[in-house]
């Protein structure tokens, strides 16, 4: 039992990425039907959003410490980052130590940014053309920025640590009464798919219960009738699209504690949300939310000891095996509407 | 000739003459020079030409004739070299069993992904592929590492069987791959004056077999077959209203570029005996849909062009470091030198993905059938100015 829920705690986090890349994914493809295969790209970008204020924030000067010397007796000189300057020595360090949460306000705006360059620059003018006219210029996208964030990051992955305050591990096992040790949890993994959830109930929300996301909902629905109607519909699926890079982009942010990103991070995302997207359902949002978190279960579960030595290669293989088995009896989708991409 | 129109039979004529002569048309500029560097007419940059080359050929008799996307392509490469190097451990090191084998294991294999991926089409088919080929990559990297290797790759071993052949040379080395006798990396040197020309057994052998492929790509073009496919590709709808069941042709041609696939596959092992796992992965997928758009998808000497374009790119062009630029742009001032030496640097050497990633964005944009289609339009405004207008609108369509 303890390690049921072991394995299901452990699928959270990595089904709370697949989950929010998948939302934007979906977003994109229900609002524009574009398939944007730079969408993992988006995610990395985020991940190297919180990279750079991490470093900007540590960003130091030499000062020399009279106090101290070094070992041949001359004055030291330690480095001191600017911030301690700024604000004082102790809000300071708490200011480098939250650098990861503090990126989700550098990130939105840079992600939403972002979004509208790259509707209004690029992808508005594939619209008429082809799925596969799409697919091929976003898959170029994507090498393009990854080799824009390889050139100024370098190819190894950067660690950015998550303040120290969730450093540690909770411990499960005593909360419901198992043995000490038992079911233990990283804490910066519990915060991300608190976050996961925040974010998903924000854009349902948003969508739902905001005279805007009514009539987004409506122009994916019937966008011509919309139009005809005299609403703009163009300009709000534009900006849906800034907010879709926006939760690609954030995900990527809190993800970086638990996964030092690198510049391919998003390519190796990507096929993944691309299955979960696929299995949840073309254009369905809770089908997308739905499938990521029960398909990051499922690899969890398949990755465990028992599973591995009764079904070898498993692990490697379940959503891959999972979405062909979908896609061949239910090609919609787990919820997704009828005749939308059923081809 | 050979059953093919004048103007596709000049095209095989070219393609002869461009392979025939590679080693000398590669190597341009005369040894030990500055230039040398861009020389390409060395043997393993040129035996990767024509292997992508029939790679591609393949692939677009998929893509660029019924339009299905696959992602999953590298996959039937990764078999073919796998299977092609088994041959050389079991049976012998002539090359002629390894390829033929590579083909046929390639074409079973693209017949089973096939058959199930073309359920479905459009978006659904190429991420059907994907997923093939991401699982295939998977296994081939953990669980089946007895047959293929895992990380290290298959490799040749001095206690291989090879029924047929010598399990080692005389002086106890790992004998290398041949045809009846005839090393595959055995070459010839030429010197003419200061130029050096290398003439390769493995890569004319390759050569051949490109010649052989594209010959073959021409008959299915041109065939009712060919014609079939591009109905498919125009409108599948009216296809099948008309009564016609569509997917026994697309898997066809599956297979049959599944088996180009494997051919290249099995080439890549006869020249160099060794099959890696990241051969299948997706990334190299989106190599060969890469060349085959950027030379022009559904023309017939497009994809060749644009495997050898990226292959000599990501060769010739990643050498170029900023030590070389600053030579290049040493007549400047030093303040501009150094500006310009900045402004190119970061899409050469290591960022020469970076080039490709946005010429491949303005190919697709602005030039959706590829560099012949450029080449076409360019050709056609030239026409124009000279005939002053005679015929104007009259633009072919792609081949």
């Amino acid at each position: 039992m303890d390690q049921f829920i072991l394995q299901i705690l452990n699928g959270l986090d990595k089904g709370s990425a697949y989950a929010l890349i998948a939302l934007g994914l979906t977003l994109i493809f229900g609002t524009l039907g574009v398939v944007n295969f730079a969408h993992g790209a988006l995610f990395m970008l985020g991940s190297f959003c919180a990279v750079t204020l991490s470093k900007f924030l540590s960003l130091s000067h030499k000062v020399v410490d009279e106090t101290r010397t070094d070992f041949l007796g001359n004055p030291l000189q330690v480095d001191v980052p600017y911030v301690h300057d700024w604000f004082g020595v102790a809000t300071g360090d708490a200011i480098i130590d939250w650098a990861v949460p503090l990126s989700l306000l550098f990130a939105t705006p840079v992600m939403i940014g972002i979004g509208f360059i790259m509707e209004r620059g690029l992808i508005k003018h594939f619209y008429k053309r082809p799925h596969a006219d799409q697919i091929l210029v976003t898959f170029g996208l994507a090498i393009v920025i990854q080799e824009v964030v390889k050139y100024y990051y370098g190819a190894n992955p950067i660690p950015t640590p998550a303040p120290s305050a969730f450093k540690g591990s909770y411990d499960f096992g005593l909360l419901l009464g198992f043995d000490a040790n038992a079911i233990i949890y990283p804490y910066w993994r519990l915060v991300y798919f608190f976050f996961s959830l925040v974010i998903i109930g924000a854009v349902f929300a948003f969508l739902r219960f905001t005279t805007f996301g009514m009539v987004v909902r409506a122009g994916m629905a019937d966008r011509e009738t919309v139009g005809l109607l005299g609403i703009d519909i163009d300009k709000r699926f534009t900006i849906m699209f800034g907010i879709a890079a926006a939760v690609a982009g954030l995900a990527g942010v809190m993800y970086v504690p638990i996964n030092p990103p690198n510049y391919h991070m998003g390519m190796d995302f990507l096929v993944l949300s691309f299955v979960v997207v696929v299995v949840g359902g073309m254009g369905s949002l809770p089908g997308a939310v739905a499938a990521g978190f029960l398909l990051g279960i499922l690899e969890s579960f398949a990755s465990t000891a028992w599973a591995v030595s009764n079904l070898p290669g498993i692990n490697q293989v379940i959503i891959y095996l999972v979405a062909i088995i979908i896609l061949l009896t239910r090609p919609r989708g787990l919820m997704g509407r009828k005749g939308v991409m059923e081809e | 000739m050979l059953g093919l129109e004048k103007k596709d039979f000049r095209l095989l004529l070219i393609v002869i003459g461009l392979t025939l002569f590679a080693p000398i048309i590669l190597n341009p500029f005369p040894a030990g020079s500055e230039m040398a560097q861009f020389n390409a007419g060395y043997p393993d940059l040129m035996q990767r030409f024509v292997i992508f080359g029939i790679f591609a050929i393949g692939f677009n008799i998929l893509f660029g004739l019924t339009g299905y996307l696959s992602f999953g392509h590298a996959a039937f490469l990764g078999v073919g070299s796998y299977s092609a190097v088994w041959m050389f451990k079991l049976l012998s090191m002539n090359v002629l069993p390894a390829i033929v084998l590579s083909v046929i294991i390639a074409g079973l294999f693209s017949f089973v992904i096939g058959y199930i991926s073309l359920r479905r089409s459009g978006i659904y088919f190429s991420i059907l592929t994907l997923a093939f080929a991401q699982m295939s990559f998977a296994l081939a990297y953990s669980v089946l590492t007895p047959i293929t290797g895992g990380e290290t790759g298959l490799q040749l071993a001095l206690d291989d069987p090879r029924i047929l052949g010598a399990a080692q040379t005389a002086s106890g080395n790992i004998p290398v791959p041949a045809l009846f006798g005839l090393e595959m990396r055995a070459s010839y040197e030429m010197t003419v004056g200061a130029w050096a020309f290398t003439f390769n057994v493995g890569y004319y052998l390759a050569a051949l077999i490109l010649v052989l492929s594209f010959y073959m790509a021409i008959r299915i073009f041109r065939s009712p077959f060919g014609l079939m496919l591009r109905a498919i590709k125009s409108n599948q709808t009216r296809m099948s209203y008309t009564g016609l069941n569509s997917r026994p042709y697309t898997l066809a041609a599956f297979v049959i570029s599944g088996m180009y696939a494997g051919l290249a596959g099995g080439l890549m092992a006869s020249m160099d005996p060794l099959a890696g796992a990241e051969r299948m992965q997706w990334t190299a997928s989106g190599e060969v849909v890469l060349m085959t758009i950027l030379g022009g998808a559904g023309t017939l000497i497009g994809p060749v062009l644009g495997a050898g374009m990226i292959k000599y790119f990501e060769n010739i062009f990643s050498k170029i470091n900023s030590q070389v630029l600053h030579e290049w742009f040493g007549f400047l001032p030093d303040g501009l030198e150094n500006f310009v030496v900045t402004i190119i640097y970061p899409f050469v050497g290591k960022g020469w993905h970076l080039t490709l990633g946005i010429v491949f964005m303005l190919v697709v944009i602005f030039l959706p059938g590829g560099l012949v289609q450029g080449g076409q339009k360019i050709a056609a405004a030239l026409k124009r100015k000279k005939t002053d207008d005679a015929n104007p609108g009259a633009s072919k369509p792609a081949e």
